[in-house]
């Protein structure tokens, strides 16, 4: 019983395309149009020390949105993660007594059980995502700065050369970030567990009735936001070469969950669009950069980005009762 | 009981259309004031788009609707209860964690002369008002700590204080204990001794003959009788709403099944289920299936076909019984047990619990059957092209390719997509919960023809249908459900409309040990019946 079609329907048909159109593609065309838009306006845009700045300070928020992805593909949300990157970027530091890979080990598990915590508050509980990681937003934070309370500088050369080195003059952090993009793509498409979160945030009921380890599914989504997020906090701190708990990760739950929405990720669920959202944060790191680069204030940045995320937002929603 | 020639609330040749659907097809209905009039009818009948014509949550296409004598046509909800017509509906729509008094008298809370609301007076209001209808409760808790027989009152109580002059209740009585019903039954009653008009929706046939005047009886959005309750032979009201006439049951041939009745299929069964019990919904039900033999669930709407179907695929909590396949008892909630021990359900409702609208049809139909196409957490695109491909042939499921969106197809070829899911994980039982119903007619004869098919594979089949005939023609034994408990098993010559009807209207829970039975191996029945 969904009339859709009611009054006008040739030019009906015609906005349904283009907004079919626009969700699928409209972030690569806003990234490309910006980039061509550089090219010709902004004077040494195609240099490459500026392409290495950008990239890799987004890569934090690029990592974090691929979790926040998944996560939002059960009609969840996680806003624990800027929090699990301050307790990460603290367990590092504390750990790298015993070496890098050690401490990051022991900073990726703290991201993971922060994630099992809110997966077994969401799936087994039965709280409601965005209160259960509210929560953790708060109460991980604390933890972090309990850790470490202030500012603590670190001198182990490898974790140095982690966040500062580059392989064929791409930062190591970059390449990182790639990488994890195409194996969530893969998990995503080709896995059993890819398919059955889809299919769970599509419709929970259904996949409960059809056998689905529902429960199992949902909890491990949200340690894997927390791992990643963990991730991305040891990058930064090895970038910044200092730990910071109190303001490392601050609002960055906010810019990965712009960048899925951007990136066509409808936030009912149902749908994982991983390299979209890549480009959604992508898109909003070259928006605000050439912003600037053109002098004009933060506060317009702002603005410019409140218009795409609504649009981004009605143009998904145009799409989605059926 | 002093119920005038007068109307209250009448509809006069309303009509109701939604896409793809008549929903109401020149309906009329009247109430008088001062009687109670049962609503009757199965699903799809048109019971509740009625009611939402009367209470102004749809507006009719055509036709009239008169309350009090003047024409009247209701915008919203809020006109309609204004104006007297007050809905009780199946689950409370109240607010949970607000105290009752809040709750009874939300939107006319007493105030004092600042304007703010009078605890006190508003308390000692509710109190009273609560006590009327026989609870006696602190109306300073939050309504969610009442029990539910509790919660239905104040629900009631709110309902009828606002000066009401038509009653409508959605079966008030689906999760009551018996004696909340009695409760209710005498609140009933004062309302028609008040010369209040109720309209009653309820699918137990006893309560309606202990409490309703008249009968009105819907079906396929028709009016199919409407006349006083007593003197309506259970038979004949049974017959009235399933729609088919005594004397003109046809033996055969509408559907595309070819069963024969005779054969005794034998051998252990490869499903059991021992006594399942869930509080309000199931009581000690027992079934059986063998390989290779269909057996039908009949009973009314609202009879615990659908629960018992959820409940052997562990999908509805149960307070006792066990379900043993090929002989091993399933760990008892867990879907993917008994998926995995070869139970599937294809459910009742496709769009809510089937189909994942926004997947394709190939996705669709591995869902169930993702591991074991899978090598090392990876699915293998070849074999589930295989899987897929030899599907939609078998099924003849029509789409324009294997990645088309599920939600884009006719409902019939979404069925056959929810078959195919569940074949694919080549099941030994397989639960079939209403598989025609909103299909075209050629699904439907070829969704029949395919269960046969099945059955004679070896499959074990508990096939669950509104459609009497599909289900007399399609069955091999038919087990009859009454209000949640097996009242009847029908095999062999029995299997019939005709059977399937009689044993509906003959197996009265109220009347104890069961008297004569034309069929009889309903030995689980009599002691869960003591209830009422």
């Amino acid at each position: 019983m969904t009339d859709t079609t009611t009054a006008a329907p040739a030019t009906r048909v015609d906005r349904t395309r283009l907004f079919a159109w626009l969700q699928e593609y409209g972030v690569y065309a806003a990234v490309l149009t910006l980039l061509v838009l550089n090219v010709l306006f902004t004077p040494r845009f195609l240099d490459v020390a500026n392409f290495r700045t950008q990239l890799v300070q987004v890569t934090p928020i690029v990592i974090v949105s691929l979790g926040m992805a998944l996560v939002i593909g059960t009609q969840g949300i996680d806003l624990s993660v800027g929090s699990v990157m301050a307790l990460s970027a603290a367990m590092v530091v504390l750990y790298l007594g015993y070496g890098v890979l050690p401490a990051l080990i022991v900073a990726l598990v703290a991201g993971a059980a922060v994630g099992a915590a809110g997966g077994s508050l969401v799936a087994y509980v039965g709280v409601q995502p965005i209160v259960a990681t509210l929560a953790l937003l708060v109460g991980v934070r604390g933890l972090a700065n309990v850790l470490v309370p202030q500012l603590m500088e670190f001198r182990n050369p490898d974790l140095i050369a982690l966040g500062s080195s580059s392989v064929a003059g791409v930062p190591i952090i970059v390449v990182i970030a790639a990488a994890l993009t195409l194996l969530m793509a893969f998990l995503v498409r080709r896995t059993t567990f890819g398919r059955q979160v889809v299919a769970i945030g599509g419709n929970r009921t259904a996949s409960e009735l059809s056998g689905l380890p529902v429960k199992r599914v949902l909890m491990t989504v949200y340690m894997i936001s927390g791992a990643l997020a963990a991730l991305a906090g040891v990058l930064a701190t090895a970038r910044l070469q200092a730990s910071d708990p109190t303001s490392l990760g601050l609002f960055i739950e906010l810019s990965a969950i712009t960048a899925v929405v951007v990136g066509g990720t409808p936030l009912a669920g149902g749908r994982i669009r991983v390299l979209s959202t890549v480009m959604g944060a992508l898109l909003m790191q070259l928006l605000s950069a050439t912003l600037i680069k053109h002098n004009l204030p933060q506060s317009w940045t702002q603005m410019v980005q409140a218009v795409i995320i609504l649009t981004a937002v009605y143009v998904t929603r145009e799409r989605g009762p059926r | 009981m002093g119920a005038s020639e007068e109307p209250v609330l009448e509809a006069r040749q309303v009509t109701k259309r939604f896409p793809g659907v008549v929903a109401l097809d020149g309906v009329s209905f009247a109430v008088l004031p001062g009687e109670v009039h049962a609503l009757v009818g199965e699903n799809g009948a048109g019971k509740s788009t009625l009611i939402k014509v009367f209470t102004g949550v749809y507006r009719p296409d055509g036709g009239e609707l008169r309350y009090q004598g003047e024409r009247v046509a209701f915008g919203t909800p809020l006109e309609a209860q204004r104006s007297g017509i007050s809905t009780i509906y199946q689950e409370v729509n109240l607010v949970p964690m607000m105290s009752v008094a809040r709750n009874l008298l939300l939107g006319r809370e007493p105030r004092n002369r600042l304007g703010v609301i009078d605890a006190t007076r508003m308390y000692a209001e509710a109190e009273a008002l609560l006590a009327g209808y026989g609870v006696r409760t602190d109306v300073r808790r939050p309504l969610r700590t009442l029990g539910m027989g509790a919660q239905q009152m104040v629900a009631l109580a709110r309902a009828i204080s606002v000066d009401a002059r038509v009653v409508i209740m959605d079966e008030p009585t689906s999760s009551l204990e018996p004696r909340e019903v009695e409760t209710l039954f005498g609140v009933i009653r004062r309302l028609r001794d008040d010369g209040i008009a109720v309209v009653y929706v309820s699918h137990r046939l006893d309560e309606l003959y202990q409490v309703c005047d008249r009968v009105t009886v819907l079906r396929d959005g028709r009016l199919a009788h409407t006349g006083p309750m007593a003197g309506l032979d259970r038979l004949r009201l049974i017959s009235l709403m399933l729609g088919r006439a005594l004397d003109e049951v046809r033996t055969s041939g509408a559907t595309r099944f070819s069963r024969d009745h005779d054969a005794e299929a034998t051998g252990a069964p490869v499903m059991e289920a021992r006594s399942l019990t869930s509080r309000h919904v199931l009581r000690d039900v027992s079934v059986s299936v063998r390989p290779g033999e269909v057996v039908g669930l009949g009973g009314l709407l609202g009879a615990g076909r659908s629960e018992t179907a959820k409940a052997i695929l562990g999908a509805l909590p149960l307070d006792s019984g066990v379900v043993l396949v090929a002989g091993l008892p399933l760990r008892r909630g867990s879907t993917t047990t008994a998926i995995r021990a070869g139970v599937s359900l294809l459910p009742e409702d496709r769009k809510a619990e089937g189909i994942i609208p926004n997947l394709s049809v190939r996705e669709n139909i591995v869902l169930a059957s993702l591991s074991r196409l899978a090598r090392g957490g990876v699915v293998s695109d070849a074999r589930v092209d295989e899987v897929v491909d030899a599907f939609i042939r078998k099924l003849r499921i029509k789409a324009s390719s294997p990645h088309q969106k599920v939600s884009e197809l006719s409902g019939g070829n979404q069925q056959k997509v929810l078959l195919a899911r569940w074949l694919a994980v080549r099941p030994k039982v397989l639960l079939l919960d209403e598989p025609t119903r909103g299909i075209d007619v050629g699904a439907k004869a070829e969704v029949q023809a395919l269960i046969d098919e099945l059955a004679d594979e070896g499959l074990g089949v508990l096939l669950i249908s509104s459609d009497l005939e599909e289900l007399a023609e399609g069955s091999d034994r038919i087990i009859v459900l009454r209000e949640g408990a097996v009242v009847a098993e029908l095999s062999g010559a029995d299997v019939t409309e005709q059977g399937i009807m009689t044993s509906i209207a003959h197996h009265s829970p109220t009347s104890g040990p069961l008297a004569v039975e034309p069929v009889t191996r309903a030995d689980h029945s009599s002691k869960a019946e003591s209830h009422d």
